[in-house]
């Protein structure tokens, strides 16, 4: 197994199947009583969190008690890092002197999980960096869409918004493409870079074009606080040319799935009654997430105590 | 004054464009004699066989970092690492604390050069005061200071206003100055860590379009041919920019552009681990592009061979990747680099690379005493060995900073000696003890 997760890149198809399968086996734990394995007692996880995020972090730490780790939370303001206070590498080098065993890291800079991977002899967890990557998140995509479609391959999946600032879009195309998926990123021409084809993607300006072919619909979250840069007019020109409103959500074939990173704009990226469609998997996404950070943990750290 | 013969070596001087085996005789500070089989046993003789015997380097583009930065590099520092690089002169570039915009600044800059005794510093002012773009900096009083400022630029920014930047032009002719240009336009620019491709996409980075560049450029080059300005493009980085300075050399533009050792060396590759010191501005830009600035340093579109030499500090580079400031060291590499790169890649003759790092810098400085070996004049020379390689090891600088991508790389091409003003300023390879700071 892999020593840290930095990007999708890392995994084959069969990482990932082993991952997600392993995941399978893990979500039973939950469903028990006592929803607690061994495997990782005496190891301790530090959630290392330049950027507020308490679902993905919640997640982690869940995901880290339920297999008995111990778990430290490290929360920094990605801006306070530089103004003032302790540099990045210096954080690092005393998560490395009192001995963690995997630092879950969460940056605003895209590449710090894998400049920290250097810095450190703890295996790094990649839970979000910049504008690059959140391979965690795309794995649980996986794993999600998975339960309904057991062979990810052919299926058409469009990826709707703003693919250029998103870190979900890029591990979520590179995870899609290795499980054989047709990956059809949608938006304006603004969101979406054209460099992205090179990624094994198609690209579409045109929503309503390609609505009626889709077996899962990926919707990505508008970031409200971009508006002044003019990428696209507003809110309203938006959710009416790019969002998945009633009127697209009805032409979506019956067994299409919704899917969105959370937390939602209701009425801009995705009509206010839509989310609760039944082919809506958006809670799924959340509760799979638990058992596929279990997983990664699991595998990535459980597999050097047997080898040790 | 001490003298000294140099023997047996391959003289290269594109000014006269010789390329033979000459001994060099110097004598009290200046070239005394050039010939085959030079007689005198007076003089010490230096043993140059194997070695070529090239006018000193010239650097149109150093930040030196003091005043202000003194933790960075000092002129003392900046000019021991010319030195060890094989230069003998080196422009300052004005983007100091306090800006370099009044001839009080200039003038410090110009007397620490002198003090310091190892290259010629030669201070570039800034076109405006403070470089915000807004107010003419002093640049009369530059021009006629003793530190006779020849090149001024707001280097660090592009000057954002065009009627700014005409009148500049239209001031700087009176003096017959140089505008030299850092051409970014900054509301394209915003944000951007790398260069905008496939690259920067799939890094999750915010890119610099080569049209940042590219729009400036081709502006500069409308208000020079309004003007009639001397215009120089600092540090060019894409294939855009190249044909726009090509184009308008045809034209009879009065424009002169330079580029630097990292963007004929590296591409944007050198960002996919997202390396703090590979971030630099204008950014490490495509393959076509640095096959574009190779082909233009080929074909004399681009004229000079620039270090854009940018110390950092250690804990300013050392933090994650978008913190990091742009900016490399290049003093002590740009030979290895440009002999590797250029002259062993068979792109250009080693007269060209000389022409380029040597004659022509120092003509746009308007250096009489520098680019050229002859008789009568100035000893500033530098003696390298083309064959010798060695593998670049950033704790060797003698820069007060090490932030360079180029650690670990070997390189052919090394410095052997620098002679500046008739005295040896680099001896085998090592700074003279006189030199050392």
């Amino acid at each position: 197994m892999i020593k840290h997760l930095l990007s999708m890149d890392q995994l084959t198809g069969d990482d990932i199947t082993h991952i997600l399968d392993t995941a399978d086996s893990l979500r039973q734990v939950t469903d028990r009583p006592i929803k607690k394995l061994p495997t990782l007692r005496g190891r301790t996880v530090c959630n290392l969190f330049y950027e507020a995020s308490t679902r993905t972090r919640i997640s982690f730490e869940l995901a880290a008690k339920r297999l008995s780790a111990d778990v430290i939370n490290f929360s920094a303001d990605s801006k306070s890092s530089v103004s003032k206070g302790e540099s990045f590498k210096d954080t690092a080098w005393t998560l490395e002197a009192m001995g963690v065993d995997a630092i879950v890291v969460r940056h605003g800079s895209s590449g710090a999980p894998l400049q920290l991977s250097k810095w450190v002899r703890a295996s790094v967890l990649n839970a979000g960096d910049g504008a690059h990557e959140h391979p965690t998140q795309a794995l649980l995509d996986l794993f999600s869409i998975r339960e309904h479609f057991k062979d990810l391959s052919g299926l058409n999946v469009a990826i709707v918004g703003d693919v250029l600032h998103s870190r979900v879009a890029r591990s979520n195309v590179k995870g899609l493409v290795t499980m054989g998926a047709n990956v059809i990123l949608v938006g304006p021409p603004t969101l979406i870079p054209p460099q992205a084809r090179a990624w094994g993607a198609e690209i579409s300006h045109d929503l309503d074009s390609v609505v009626d072919d889709l077996d899962v619909i990926y919707l990505l979250r508008v970031q409200k606080e971009r508006q002044n840069e003019q990428l696209f007019p507003s809110l309203r020109e938006y959710a009416a040319i790019w969002g998945l409103d009633a009127r697209r959500a009805r032409r979506l074939k019956p067994d299409a799935l919704i899917m969105h990173p959370g937390p939602m704009n209701r009425g801009v990226e995705i009509g206010a009654d839509v989310s609760e469609y039944p082919r809506s998997i958006i809670l799924d996404q959340v509760a799979n997430g638990l058992a596929v950070r279990m997983s990664l943990l699991y595998l990535m750290l459980g597999g050097q105590e047997e080898a040790a | 004054m001490n003298s000294f013969l140099l023997t047996g070596g391959r003289m290269i001087d594109p000014a006269t464009g010789t390329d033979a085996t000459r001994d060099v005789l110097v004598r009290d500070g200046r070239v005394a004699r050039i010939a085959t089989g030079i007689d005198d046993d007076v003089a010490e003789h230096i043993d140059c066989r194997g070695l070529v015997v090239a006018p000193g380097f010239v650097d149109l583009h150093t930040h030196v970092r003091e005043p202000g930065r003194e933790d960075e590099e000092t002129i003392a520092t900046a000019s021991v690492a010319a030195a060890a690089g094989g230069f003998t002169a080196i422009c300052a570039m004005p983007n100091t604390d306090p800006v370099a915009d009044s001839a009080a600044i200039v003038e410090k800059v110009w007397a620490l050069g002198r003090e310091a005794g190892v290259v010629e510093v030669v201070p570039a002012g800034a076109l405006s005061k403070g470089q915000r773009g807004e107010k003419m900096a002093d640049i009369g009083e530059m021009v006629r200071s003793p530190a006779r400022v020849r090149l001024f630029t707001d280097d660090g920014h592009g000057v954002q206003n065009a009627l700014f930047a005409r009148r500049c032009m239209e001031y700087l002719r009176a003096f017959d100055a140089v505008y030299a240009e850092h051409c970014e336009d900054e509301a394209l620019a915003e944000g951007g860590h790398m260069h905008e491709g496939e690259r920067s996409a799939a890094l999750g980075l915010r890119g610099v379009p080569a049209a940042a560049e590219e729009l400036m450029a081709a502006r500069d080059i409308a208000l020079a041919r309004l003007t009639g300005c001397r215009l120089h493009l600092l540090h060019v980085s894409t294939a855009g920019t190249v044909e726009l300075v090509r184009r308008a050399k045809e034209d009879g533009v009065r424009v002169t552009c330079e580029a630097t050792p990292h963007h004929f060396s590296l591409t944007d590759a050198a960002l996919e681990e997202y390396d703090p010191n590979a971030k630099v501005n204008p950014p490490l830009r495509s393959d076509a592009d640095r096959e574009a600035i190779i082909a233009g340093l080929a074909d004399g579109t681009i004229d000079a061979i620039a270090t854009d030499h940018a110390p950092h500090a250690l804990e300013e580079k050392d933090v994650e990747f978008e913190y990091a400031p742009p900016g490399l060291v290049g003093l002590e590499t740009a030979l290895g680099l440009a002999n590797t790169e250029l002259v062993g890649a068979g792109h250009l003759s080693l007269m060209q690379m000389i022409e380029r790092m040597s004659t022509t810098p120092a003509r746009i400085l308007g250096l009489d005493d520098h680019g050229r070996i002859a008789e009568g004049a100035a000893a500033n020379i530098t003696v390298f060995d083309p064959a010798a390689t060695w593998t670049v090891d950033p704790s060797g600088f003698h820069s007060r900073s090490k932030n360079t991508p180029f650690g670990g790389r070997t390189l052919a091409g090394r410095v052997v000696h620098t002679v500046f003003k008739g005295t040896t300023t680099v001896r085998d390879g090592a700074p003279s003890a006189g030199a050392l700071v």
